[in-house]
């Protein structure tokens, strides 16, 4: 998939697909995908909004998937899998008015390909008044969601690592903060597995401090800015890895996100509609968090933090599309909270992306001087402190 | 409800709104909660040296609706949290009226006692984050007051209340020995905490700082313990890190001409002022370990006082009127020294300008030398920014400026007190 940095949440409602409904022939519209080799070609651009059915058929080699994504490229609003080269299969939804992204995935890991937009005119659907369904849909669309990051992160992962083991320095510090990006956005979740987090992504101070060996990113992150490195850490004596050294972490961190992989390709791999509303906060609590972002401890090494923070808000903001029209259907203290969440996820994107995107590449945090960096925490409690009330409101007891 | 229909759109007036939006909707709309009086009996506060028994003290409650806005005249309480806030980058107009509005309502309940909304620490159900934080649940008002100032930058044209800045809000003059840092000085608004009780004082900077979040940030805060001054004869002179009475000249709260004429704004100027005051805070750090190096003879010379009772170096007891004309016949010199503090400071060294302080002892651990981080946390209330100025101004030569630095410093216009029903600083709006 191309990378876009497209601002999220304008207002419009996008969601409430209800996700993928298999072998249904009711559609009001049926819209044929050939999903190639190199290629994911859409026979219409546009539909109206009601039921849409997607034709999905593969005509390469490998097993393939499509997928519906939001207007931010990120959130699934519907994906069919397992379309075996040769045969086809169906995606139907209930498609609300918006923009979405299509693309297909041969080989069903790493990034998508063929991405193109895809519109949706006309009413606004009503939203199912059978809050069980919806529910199961955000579930189902968020868990997608999820499976489908920790894909792209096992490419990315192997791309940055095939760089940094092949002694091609620049090209390995240019893929870091990419690579890390998928994780990022999953964060809470990968941390579920409470044994992969502290392989993958701990700080150096943190896997010293309960004696685990030191690997993951930030291993490599050291050994790519060993100035920087020095620098942080005068008094110890450390050593640029050579190229077996490279090898070993390099290979273990790919086993570790292949680990984190399967665990959520898991047939017992179930996530709850409060794993998606308390992930998000969870997220937002990792940019604050004293060794986070904010305080450019993160990335204390290469100062990519800014690519991290990003990545945080991208997915808090896919959790919070996965339930908007869930919290939305509660009312009136619903829709208040809607319409500030709404408001405060423009305001976040839009204040760091005066920092960079990226495409092109986020400024270095170092250089962010403490009144910016204030506005950006600023920024982030305007926009934590509602989050923080998403999950009473979506479980509805209050 | 009248003031919260003043938002300008009805988007802006849900998205904007801290408490309201926490549950006390309904209270908000329907009760009137603004002028509510609360569930505490509204007792006046009580005089230091009455030995009220541990329950009166807990349970005491300052009104907050009045002339004057509270924690001024207010018998000085125990401690102090006081915090300097910015406006956020993209604050509207609307956003800071609705901050006022959402600060008031929640003020108002916790200086009697209620927690910050009416579902409260526990009442919100086990899915949400409580409104409020909760460490004040049992341990009564004591006598928490909450005052409100602006600074001078609020002013400015973010939010168009160019022509309502009062001609006397302008940032302070430097001042001989000025060490000034920005991250303890300045400030687009102030809340100035003082209660009995610490974390009393603290729930509520805590609360309104979270209720800001999206509208106002946290710019500097300061924890002040042991007040040293008082604002009442009823209450003992307190002593100053340094060991001394400072302050014995203070404008007492029942010296109702002196108020008048030193402590209290009029409308003249900005109707919206009348009955208010200027805020001025210094950050004042003091060099203990030197300090402590004195020999007492020089440490009475530099206060101009005598260490042990606090009187004049020109005899009688603590509240004598001091003799700056005595010249000692064994040195020739004036009894109390040309650079004494006391001198400098006292009124009839100034054209006889007072000034109302209520400042409060700070200790902040130690810096990274191994040296107490510790001094006095300046606050002094005046009619008139220039009060303060020709005092400091007057100070240049005082003996005692080898042992603190001033570091931090910012000036705030403290609206009159607020109505029943109404907002502080309401009048900023009309």
């Amino acid at each position: 998939m191309k990378l876009r940095t497209l601002t999220a949440v304008a207002a419009v409602s996008t969601l409430a697909l209800s996700g993928c409904v298999k072998n249904s022939a009711e559609g009001d519209a049926v819209i044929d995908v050939t999903s190639s080799k190199d290629d994911c070609t859409v026979s219409a651009a546009t539909a109206k909004s009601g039921t849409v059915t997607f034709k999905v058929t593969n005509t390469g080699d490998k097993v393939t998937e499509f997928y519906l994504l939001g207007e931010d490229g990120l959130r699934i609003a519907g994906e069919v899998e397992n379309i075996a080269p040769g045969t086809s299969r169906n995606l139907t939804l209930q498609a609300q008015p918006g923009t979405y992204f299509t693309e297909c995935k041969p080989g069903m890991v790493g990034e998508g390909i063929g991405t193109a937009k895809f519109t949706v005119t006309g009413e606004k659907l009503a939203v199912s008044a059978d809050e069980k369904e919806a529910t199961d849909a955000a579930v189902e669309s968020y868990t997608a969601y999820t499976k489908d990051q920790a894909g792209a992160l096992v490419t990315a992962t192997e791309e940055f690592v095939a760089a940094y083991i092949a002694g091609d320095d620049k090209e390995a510090r240019r893929l870091f903060p990419l690579a890390r990006r998928s994780y990022e956005r999953i964060e809470p979740t990968a941390g579920l597995f409470g044994d992969l987090d502290p392989k993958i992504d701990y700080r150096k101070p943190g896997a010293e401090a309960e004696g685990l060996p030191f690997t993951g990113f930030h291993r490599i992150e050291m050994d790519l800015w060993l100035d920087e490195a020095r620098k942080n850490y005068p008094g110890e004596k450390i050593e640029a890895l050579d190229a077996a050294g490279r090898k070993k972490v390099g290979e273990q961190l790919v086993t570790d996100v292949q680990a984190l992989y399967d665990r959520v390709h898991a047939k017992d791999f179930v996530m709850t509609l409060d794993d998606i509303t308390n992930g998000a906060i969870g997220l937002l609590d990792e940019v604050a968090a004293p060794d986070g972002k904010l305080p450019g401890e993160e990335d204390e090494f290469s100062h990519t933090d800014l690519y991290d923070f990003y990545a945080n808000v991208e997915g808090a903001n896919v959790a919070y599309q996965s339930v908007r029209e869930i919290a939305l259907a509660k009312g009136k203290k619903g829709e208040e909270l809607v319409a500030r969440l709404d408001k405060q996820f423009k305001a976040m994107f839009e204040l760091l992306e005066t920092y960079g995107n990226f495409d092109d590449g986020f400024v270095s945090y170092d250089t962010v001087s403490q009144a910016k960096r204030n506005e950006l925490g600023a920024q982030l409690n305007a926009l934590s402190e509602p989050l923080s009330e998403l999950t009473g409101i979506v479980l509805g007891t209050k | 409800m009248t003031e919260h229909d003043q938002a300008e759109s009805p988007t802006e007036h849900l998205e904007s709104k801290g408490v309201s939006r926490r549950a006390a909707l309904g209270l908000m709309g329907a009760a009137g909660a603004i002028g509510l009086t609360g569930g505490v009996a509204a007792a006046s506060h009580l005089p230091g040296n009455d030995s009220p028994s541990k329950a009166k003290v807990e349970n005491a409650s300052v009104p907050f609706h009045g002339e004057h806005q509270a924690g001024i005249t207010t018998a000085t309480q125990n401690h102090l949290y006081f915090a300097a806030f910015e406006m956020t980058s993209t604050a509207t107009r609307a956003e800071l009226m609705s901050l006022l509005e959402d600060w008031t309502y929640a003020a108002n309940r916790m200086t009697q006692g209620l927690e910050v909304s009416e579902s409260g620490a526990t009442g919100g159900g086990p899915h949400s984050p409580p409104d409020d934080t909760g460490e004040a649940l049992d341990l009564g008002a004591h006598s928490l007051t909450i005052t409100f100032g602006f600074g001078p930058k609020l002013f400015d044209k973010r939010f168009g209340l160019e022509s309502k800045r009062p001609q006397a809000l302008k940032e302070l003059p430097s001042f001989a020995f000025d060490l000034l840092e920005d991250q303890y000085s300045g400030g687009d608004l102030c809340i100035q905490a003082c209660a009995d009780d610490p974390q009393v004082a603290v729930h509520a900077i805590r609360n309104l700082t979270r209720i800001a979040f999206g509208r106002a940030q946290i710019k500097w805060a300061q924890l002040g313990y042991g007040r040293t001054s008082s604002t009442s004869k009823d209450q003992v002179t307190p002593r100053n890190l340094f060991g001394f009475k400072d302050g014995t000249a203070n404008i007492f709260s029942d010296e109702k001409s002196d108020l008048n004429d030193w402590v209290w704004a009029d409308g003249s100027d900005q109707p919206w002022m009348d009955g208010g005051s200027f805020l001025v805070a210094r950050k004042i750090l003091m060099l203990i370990e030197s300090w402590d190096r004195v020999r007492l003879q020089e440490q009475e010379n530099i206060f101009g006082r005598t260490k042990g009772d606090g009187a004049p170096q020109s005899g009688g007891k603590e509240f004598a009127e001091p003799n700056f004309e005595m010249i000692s016949t064994a040195t020739s010199a004036p009894v109390i020294p040309m650079t004494a503090h006391m001198r400098l400071a006292n009124p009839h060294q100034n054209n006889g300008k007072r000034m109302l302080r209520r400042g409060y002892n700070f200790v902040e651990g130690n810096n990274d030398l191994g040296q107490i981080r510790a001094g006095l946390f300046f606050i002094s209330y005046q009619k008139s920014p220039e009060q303060f100025i020709a005092v400091q101004n007057n100070l240049a030569t005082d003996a005692l400026n080898e042992y603190i630095r001033h570091v931090g410093s910012a000036i705030f216009a403290v609206p009159g007190g607020i109505k029943k029903g109404a907002s502080v600083g309401a009048g900023l709006f009309t």
